[in-house]
């Protein structure tokens, strides 16, 4: 049975690496892409903990703003 | 006109749908796994090599309509100069191209049990390598020509590549390769077994997730991007 699944009647190389490749790649993208995120998450985290107070209630009350950083810890600063 | 396109608008959804897209993608992808390699039945002429078809098609399917809507969002960039349009078209690059990628690898292997060779200059193997081709100089083009002529650069190039599209889909029929003609139909009848289609649409459901999750991260990413931008000029 495992033999048959693994074997693929002689073509299981053949599925198995179009499917590992598949799933490798969506792997790899996902990790690249939130890599990407969070660097801009953090480098926005840092650069309104920075911001002195005055600024800081102005960007608060601006919508898109808001809406960062209450995806990210800095809101709670 | 276009103020349900605002970015704060749309990032209060992106940020908040990643998780549920992720979830669901998880859920509809270990189904489609399993149907596409233990349930499905063989092919009585390719055997078990025709579960390659599972990744294969879908990906190829996903590429194509992701560089068809960004050509659509670059002729609107184009005519109505949004910018949003612009960020949506560049977020969904990546995907596509990923796909685009999936789709040729998997079809050499494929070929490879099936024809007998990794690769062919088949009408539709070389259009599909054009359109990886399109994808890559869309997202260098992004990141190598300047902000303010990016936009008209990128959505040329997609303009131009989106000729390629029909030519992909109709390489079969114009031409005498080595690929079969379509067994899927929407107008007509396809010649696909329920099985079969079952796995098929499951697997191509799933990849559609993967790139709206893909999209939804990346455009994410742009948009504080630009937020961080202005966080510099206060």
């Amino acid at each position: 049975m495992i033999n048959e699944i693994i074997l693929m009647n002689g073509y299981g190389l053949y599925v198995w690496s179009a499917f590992c490749f598949t799933l490798t790649s969506f792997v790899i993208l996902y990790y690249v892409i939130k890599s990407q995120l969070v660097k801009e998450q953090l480098k926005f985290k840092n650069k309104f903990s920075n911001l002195v107070i005055d600024k800081a209630d102005k960007v608060k009350v601006q919508e898109a703003y808001k809406e960062i950083l209450s995806n990210t810890s800095a809101y709670k600063i | 006109m276009f103020n349900i396109f605002s970015p704060s608008k749309i990032f209060s959804i992106t940020s908040r749908a990643t998780k549920y897209v992720f979830a669901i993608f998880i859920l509809i992808i270990s189904v489609g796994l399993i149907e596409a390699l233990f349930l499905s039945p063989k092919d009585y002429i390719q055997s078990d090599s025709v579960r390659i078809m599972y990744v294969h098609v879908p990906a190829a399917w996903i590429s194509l309509g992701i560089f068809s809507l960004i050509a659509l969002l670059s002729i609107s960039i184009l005519i109505f100069k949004n910018k949003t349009f612009s960020l949506i078209a560049k977020s969904l690059a990546p995907s596509g191209f990923i796909f685009s990628i999936i789709a040729l690898v998997t079809g050499s292997i494929w070929g490879k049990p099936t024809w007998g060779t990794w690769w062919a200059w088949d009408a539709r193997i070389t259009s599909m390598l054009i359109l990886g081709l399109f994808y890559l100089m869309y997202i260098v083009a992004w990141r190598v020509i300047s902000p303010n002529n990016a936009n008209k650069v990128t959505s040329i190039i997609a303009i131009i590549g989106v000729v390629n599209i029909p030519v992909i889909k109709f390489s079969v029929d114009w031409w005498s390769t080595l690929h079969q003609p379509s067994s899927i139909n929407i107008l007509s009848k396809s010649t696909i077994h329920h099985s079969m289609l079952v796995p098929l649409i499951i697997m191509t459901a799933a990849f559609a997730l993967f790139s709206l999750l893909i999209f939804l991260m990346k455009y994410n990413t742009e948009l504080i991007k630009i937020k961080n931008k202005g966080l510099d000029r206060l």
